[in-house]
């Protein structure tokens, strides 16, 4: 890791962690606006990080995002940074102004259309924060082609909805004009479901290295039959191999963010998706499993990420759907292809 | 930050060169070797093959030239490997000397043992296996028994070795033997040897078929074998922690995902140029996860040439390298829902066949998925 993205790493780390205590957490769980947190975010200028100099952001890549967006998972903040993020760089790509504010992504790149008189039109379900965004970003449809949208918050109407992990998924509908331009070639309908996989699966990466952490903690904490949990096999084999697949869930979307500063990384953040999505499935149930009934409590701390990991495991697309469209890829290409498109997709010119 | 941290990987442009080499000749050689060997893989003995690698400086690749060697990188090393067993390329005549027994000598061997070995090695000419397993210790390898007693210029052997794989055709074992005490003493009294198994009297090696029914495994016995002094691989007593050095070796290769890689590779062909949505999803996923685990492997391998000591890296691979090689004969059974034939098959039904047996074995080589766990749980604290 660059020396840049180690000094980012401490910084965002004791800005999340000053700012996502277990307290403040449960207010935002009962649909407090973070105020304070987001206020830091601002002041340090990370939802910019991704905009060049002459936007009034830092240039900083893809894989400086990686660090900020992990340590946002580490710390389940309940900020839209994560969106806010993503929205910047797909404005900023089709050259249109990034403005101040909260922003968001619609999804889905099919739901919604243009008009040619800049009229937005369509409905889309578990759009993040909607309701409290100062503008949503999304693609649409316009007279055959695709376009790019940022849609100030008087555009659109929104309809509250959260998922598990009481973060806001509003219903979204469509009835106003919005700031907007032709997408570039490079970008297509499925663009925002794939950056969204991959800057998910960064955010999952920091919650599953989280709770590996936390129970590990705990293991050691816990007394049972005289002896802490931790010193019995069972507990160290279970441990052993949710830490396992937690490193593979890492490398992967490390590897994704990394393909994202190089070009579009279509197989990378697919196989970051599927990896993330399989770790969870392993970690939340061996870190439940580990902590016992205290860790399905509302007092413990652990719900905050397992809850994230169940909701963002399935946004922007499942393991399966990411996993067919790797699949669908490598069989028209045939098995001869098969092993020399792995080596070309990945760490072939760093 | 948690224990694990596996730092990406980047391949130099020579890396990328020799890849292309490499495919070339694979190319040249690969037609003629049959399904069959292929899935057989790193394991597959084929003199003939590992002499042509030989002539290419492919063997022990990063070792000294004036042992035979060729200087390279440790990523260089990786780019060969990987490109063999992507393969299936039949490899198993040098595997565990280019692998193992010939970095142990480099590294714990005296001048005369690295300058009478090693250059056999590189010209593919000399093949190893690993005598470390005895009846009673298999995990718990520091209750070995077989005892080297101290005799004029040498040490007399007697008790034997088990599981040693191509111990009917190799030249030489490194042998793990108790040099005093008893197995009580456990980690102490240990030392390594270099046995000549085709020049020594005393030694009886008698064939273990496995279930596939292939003799690959072997029973080595020794009575009364005279190992010279000059044979032993370091100091009497050190052989526990020169035993655990060759097992990191032995399991941070590209070799523990890739075994069962010949099986992905007919398992997309198997599917055709429009798989069903089913066959799509479990393509996908395996390749998902074979490309997360090279490039953890290249990590671990970057590791290494960076001087670095990767012992839990290596382990956490083997964990999910092995898991995931396992795993590739029950999705192609989800996937295509066929029980293979063993003769007048195709390709694919071929490699189903030996892999779905072989599999079992990917798990207890180079250390059981128990005892990785436990080297994993002691890199995380718990132990």
């Amino acid at each position: 890791m660059s020396e840049l993205r180690e000094i980012l790493g401490e910084t965002v780390t004791r800005l999340f962690a000053d700012h996502c205590s277990k307290e403040q957490l449960e207010k935002a769980d009962a649909g407090e606006w973070a105020e304070d947190l987001w206020t830091a975010i601002l002041e340090n200028g990370l939802t910019q990080a991704l905009l060049p100099e002459e936007k009034g952001g830092v240039g900083a890549g893809w894989q400086a995002a990686y660090v900020i967006l992990h340590a946002a998972g580490r710390y389940a903040a309940p900020i839209p940074l994560a969106e806010t993020l993503l929205a910047g760089w797909l404005l900023d790509g089709a050259g249109l102004d990034v403005p101040d504010g909260v922003l968001s992504v619609v999804p889905d790149g099919n739901a919604v259309t243009l008009s040619s008189a800049g009229q937005l039109a369509g409905e889309a379900p578990n759009v993040p924060w909607a309701d409290r965004a100062d503008y949503l970003v999304g693609l649409a449809r316009k007279d055959g082609g695709l376009a790019v949208y940022c849609a100030p918050r008087a555009a659109y109407g929104a309809t509250p909805n959260h998922n598990i992990a009481r973060e806001p998924r509003d219903l979204v509908q469509f009835s106003g004009q919005g700031d907007a331009a032709l997408a570039s070639s490079d970008v297509t309908s499925d663009t925002m479901t794939l950056y969204g996989a991959m800057v998910r699966s960064a955010q999952m990466a920091g919650a599953l290295e989280r709770i590996i952490e936390d129970t590990l903690q705990y293991t050691a904490d816990r007394t049972q039959f005289g002896r802490p949990i931790a010193k019995f096999q069972v507990i160290q084999q279970n441990m052993a191999m949710a830490a396992a697949e937690v490193a593979a869930a890492v490398m992967a979307a490390q590897n994704a963010f990394r393909a994202a500063d190089r070009g579009v990384p279509d197989f990378e953040a697919a196989c970051a998706k599927v990896l993330a999505g399989d770790a969870a499935g392993v970690a939340t149930d061996i870190c439940h499993e580990t902590h016992g009934a205290i860790g399905f409590t509302y007092e413990h701390h652990l719900h905050f990420f397992t809850r994230r990991l169940w909701s963002w495991r399935g946004e922007f697309g499942a393991e399966a759907e990411w996993a067919e469209r790797i699949g669908r890829r490598a069989a028209a290409r045939g098995p001869d292809a098969l092993w020399s498109d792995i080596t070309a997709r990945q760490s072939g010119s760093g | 930050m948690t224990a694990l941290h596996f730092e990406p990987g980047e391949l130099p442009p020579e890396a990328e060169e020799l890849r292309r080499e490499v495919r070339e000749f694979l190319a040249e050689t690969m037609a003629e070797i049959p399904a069959a060997l292929k899935a057989r893989n790193w394991t597959a003995w084929n003199p003939e093959f590992s002499r042509k690698l030989g002539e290419r400086g492919w063997i022990g690749m990063t070792w000294p030239k004036k042992y035979g060697g060729s200087e390279r990188s440790f990523l260089e090393r990786y780019v060969l490997l990987e490109e063999l067993l992507a393969a299936g390329a039949p490899v198993g005549f040098h595997w565990i000397a280019d692998r193992q027994s010939g970095p142990l000598i480099l590294r714990f061997g005296t001048e005369e043992q690295r300058e009478k070995i090693l250059p056999g090695i590189t010209r593919g000419e000399t093949a190893f296996g690993i005598g470390m397993s005895e009846p009673n210790s298999g995990s718990d390898l520091a209750s070995v028994r077989t005892k080297a007693e101290k005799v004029e210029g040498g040490y007399r052997v007697n008790g034997s070795k088990i599981w040693t794989s191509g111990a009917h055709m190799a030249d030489y074992l490194v042998a793990l033997f108790r040099t005093s005490g008893t197995a009580e003493d456990r980690h102490d009294g240990l030392t390594q040897f270099v046995v000549d198994l085709k020049n020594t009297d005393g030694i009886d090696i008698r064939p273990i078929h496995n279930m596939t029914g292939d003799h690959d495994f072997n029973q080595v016995f020794f009575e009364d074998a005279f190992v010279p002094e000059t044979m032993r691989v370091g100091n009497e007593g050190d052989g526990w922690m020169q035993v655990t050095t060759e097992l990191a070796f032995e399991r941070s290769g590209p070799e523990r995902y890739l075994s069962s890689f010949p099986l992905v590779k007919e398992s997309v062909g198997q599917a055709g140029q429009d798989p069903s949505e089913r066959q799509a999803i479990g393509l996908g996923r395996m390749l998902a996860k074979a490309a997360t685990f090279r490039e953890m492997s290249l990590s671990v391998s970057g590791m290494l040439e960076a001087g670095k000591n990767p012992n839990l890296e290596a382990a956490v691979m083997k964990e999910l390298g092995v898991g995931f090689e396992q795993k590739i004969p029950g999705i192609a059974h989800d996937l295509f829902g066929m029980s293979p034939r063993l003769d007048d098959g195709s390709d694919f039904e071929t490699t189903l066949a030996y892999i779905t047996q072989a599999n079992v074995s990917f798990s207890l080589r180079g250390g059981t998925r128990e005892i990785v766990r436990g080297i994993i749980a002691r890199g995380l604290g718990m132990r």
